[in-house]
């Protein structure tokens, strides 16, 4: 069987691989598939690209990439043996294979793990980015502030973002999604919240998650960016559907790096079927596509990537439980291969999951180690009409691990000003 | 002085709290706008109720679990319709939420009836946007509007969209497409989406296209974004 082939048969039951008829057709197939792919090579990944080199860009990028003498480490082990060693590996040696190990590779031997498994191995990782805070330490776990607004009113995202610093939110980032998609729209939101941030003296990072283009041309007209964003997909034809390519990329980051503003300044979204919904998943099971998009996250060193997980809808992943698994594998991939993963624990009101599904979930990734989660006033947000996570939920998170924020915002939250009394911004 | 933050903003800020968690009316109260947002996803569209005259269609999903799990059958058209020739058809369609239509179709399609030349009006059960294309190829409509229940928010469970289209025929891309969404009593009001969706429709019959390039430089404005949300 074609490795791509028995990907998709050895994948636990999504709804998106069905559609996209990859999927197993009874549970002694899958099973079957998975006995078969436990005695696949690693190096067979590197000798049969599911995409072919000429076709894919991002096949190119992992294949250019790959780093032999990292992959030395596992480089004579199958896919089964491969996942004994994660169990057993160290922290160190885990870091120090990362750039050996291909997407394929991770998606691969994810596919072998039980829940419990991608949560041990990823816990064992930590992947540490710096701007204003250092994000991913060990016993530390981050918020994304997203006061998004379905109009881009700048106090209606000013009155949600003391809400949420009020609460200890916001040391990953300050991250509006934008209803309007203009250079003037982003530039009156960055400048908002750098004035606050300046004004408050808040050590955390804003970004207005617009097109890379957008960003660029704000860049251009000397606003403060800080963080450039883009959601990315795992092959050419996806990126071509988010309107990018990697030398789009490559220009937008050597332009945030020129500003000098922070050290990791790229932030990326990523979820399973996004290759599927644009028609360009190759034949692949959708977390396997998934996997590739850490592989060009990672060419660009990001403060933050996460996988909105259950964002895309039932037709991709149904249920809670199907959710679950997805943000757990999604967490556990981009770890081992060395991406700063957080993730959009969130569901759709059209898919069969409600906030039940998400506190397991949150817990989960908590245990995980998971690098920041999103911070959205009362888990529903009103811009993209879904739920996520809320201030709260964070604060239950570090409650029940003792997990604590980012240094530097720590420190911030221990001598904060009274962030509700700041009227001037509303005013 | 604390500001009271909910008069700046829809979202649920200055929840209730109780040690760090959130109060017992704050979470049954979220628990109450999901239930109703859940319902409106699987409710069923009542076509003889609707108080417009149409003509009745299937799209190929059988059922709402069919129709949530396969967006490509929610794209055809079950059987044919016959050629009417005309400038502007009506398509309506439940969509993810039946209750948007149940509430605003009426009213929708009576205001566009009074503003642009409507040969047709079909309501297509359980459509995705994209059933307009083959619908209006069918009867051979110039320009199709398309009206469709929007993704359920959690206080937003009736949200209407329309999507206009030139030259509606089955292959057409969401690039094609103008977006008007948020049609509701606390969203956007009939008579303005009305009028900005009959602009649209003149506008693409005029100049014979639709979508990005129209919206480019014809539109003063379109409401986008959550557009995208509803069953494309």
């Amino acid at each position: 069987m074609k490795l791509k082939e028995l990907m998709g048969k050895a994948s636990p039951l999504r709804s998106g691989d069905v559609l996209a008829g990859v999927a197993a057709s009874s549970q002694e197939e899958r099973v079957r598939a998975r006995l078969e792919l436990a005695e696949v090579p690693l190096r067979r990944f590197l000798d049969e690209p599911l995409v072919p080199y000429e076709d894919d860009e991002v096949t190119r990028l992992i294949c250019d990439s790959h780093d032999e003498g990292a992959f030395g480490a596992v480089g004579w082990l199958c896919v089964g043996e491969f996942r004994d060693w994660l169990l057993e590996a160290s922290a160190e040696e885990l870091s120090a294979v990362a750039a050996g190990v291909t997407p394929e590779m991770a998606a691969a031997v994810s596919k072998l793990m039980r829940v419990q498994d991608l949560i041990l191995v990823a816990s064992k990782i930590r992947v540490v980015t710096r701007f204003r805070t250092t994000i991913g330490l060990a016993g530390r776990m981050s918020t994304r502030l997203q006061p998004n607004h379905p109009s881009d009113d700048l106090k209606g995202i000013a009155a949600s973002m003391l809400d949420g610093l009020s609460l200890g939110s916001g040391d990953a980032c300050i991250g509006v999604n934008p209803a309007t998609d203009s250079v003037r729209v982003l530039v009156d939101i960055l400048k908002m919240i750098d004035g606050v941030r300046e004004r408050l003296e808040i050590p955390t990072q804003s970004c207005v998650l617009g097109h890379v283009t957008t960003q660029m041309e704000a860049m251009k007209a000397g606003a403060p960016v800080d963080l450039v964003f883009q959601s990315i997909g795992g092959t050419e034809g996806t990126n071509r559907s988010f309107g990018i390519d990697l030398a789009m990329l490559d220009e937008a980051y050597e332009m945030a790096r020129s500003l000098g503003r922070g050290e990791n300044v790229m932030y990326f979204e990523t979820g399973q079927g996004s290759a599927l919904s644009a028609g360009a998943h190759h034949g692949m099971d959708q977390q396997t596509c998934e996997a590739r998009a850490y592989a060009v996250a990672r060419r660009y060193r990001p403060l933050l990537v996460n996988t909105v997980v259950g964002f895309i809808g039932p037709e991709y992943l149904y249920d809670g439980k199907q959710i679950a698994r997805a943000g757990l594998e999604d967490h556990f991939c981009g770890k081992l291969l060395g991406v700063p993963m957080g993730c959009d624990v969130c569901y759709t009101n059209h898919a069969e999951a409600d906030g039940d599904d998400m506190d397991g979930l949150l817990t989960l990734l908590g245990a995980a180690g998971c690098n920041y989660i999103m911070g959205v006033p009362g888990a529903d947000d009103i811009m993209l009409h879904y739920q996520s996570t809320s201030f709260h939920d964070a604060l239950y998170l570090r409650r029940l691990l003792g997990l604590r924020p980012a240094p530097e915002f720590e420190a911030w939250l221990a001598k904060k000003p009274e962030v509700l009394e700041q009227t001037w911004l509303l005013t | 002085m604390a500001i009271d933050l909910s008069r700046f903003t829809g979202a649920r800020v200055g929840l209730e709290r109780r040690g760090e968690s959130l109060s017992t009316r704050e979470v049954l109260g979220f628990d109450l706008d999901h239930a109703r947002a859940r319902d409106a996803v699987w409710m069923e569209m009542d076509a003889g109720s609707l108080g417009f005259e149409h003509v009745l269609v299937e799209s190929m999903a059988r059922d709402r679990k069919s129709y949530l799990l396969r967006p490509d059958l929610g794209r055809r058209v079950a059987g044919r319709l016959s050629f009417v020739g005309c400038e502007v058809a009506i398509v309506v369609s439940d969509g993810l939420s039946a209750l948007a239509v149940h509430r605003h179709a009426a009213e929708m399609v009576a205001r566009l009836k009074e503003l642009l030349p409507v040969g047709i009006v079909v309501v297509a059960v359980r459509g995705r946007v994209a059933i307009g294309d083959e619908i209006g190829e069918q009867v051979g409509a110039k320009v199709v509007v398309m009206l469709i229940g929007e993704r359920p928010g959690l206080t937003s469970p009736d949200s209407l969209g329309a999507y206009v289209t030139y030259g509606p025929r089955v292959g057409r891309t969401d690039a094609e497409r103008n977006c008007v969404s948020n049609i509701r009593a606390e969203g956007l009001s009939y008579r303005a989406a009305a009028e900005l969706i009959a602009y649209l429709a003149r506008e693409a019959g005029t100049r014979k296209l639709s979508g990005v390039r129209l919206k480019g430089d014809a539109t003063p404005y379109v409401i986008d974004g959550a557009g995208a949300d509803s069953g494309d």
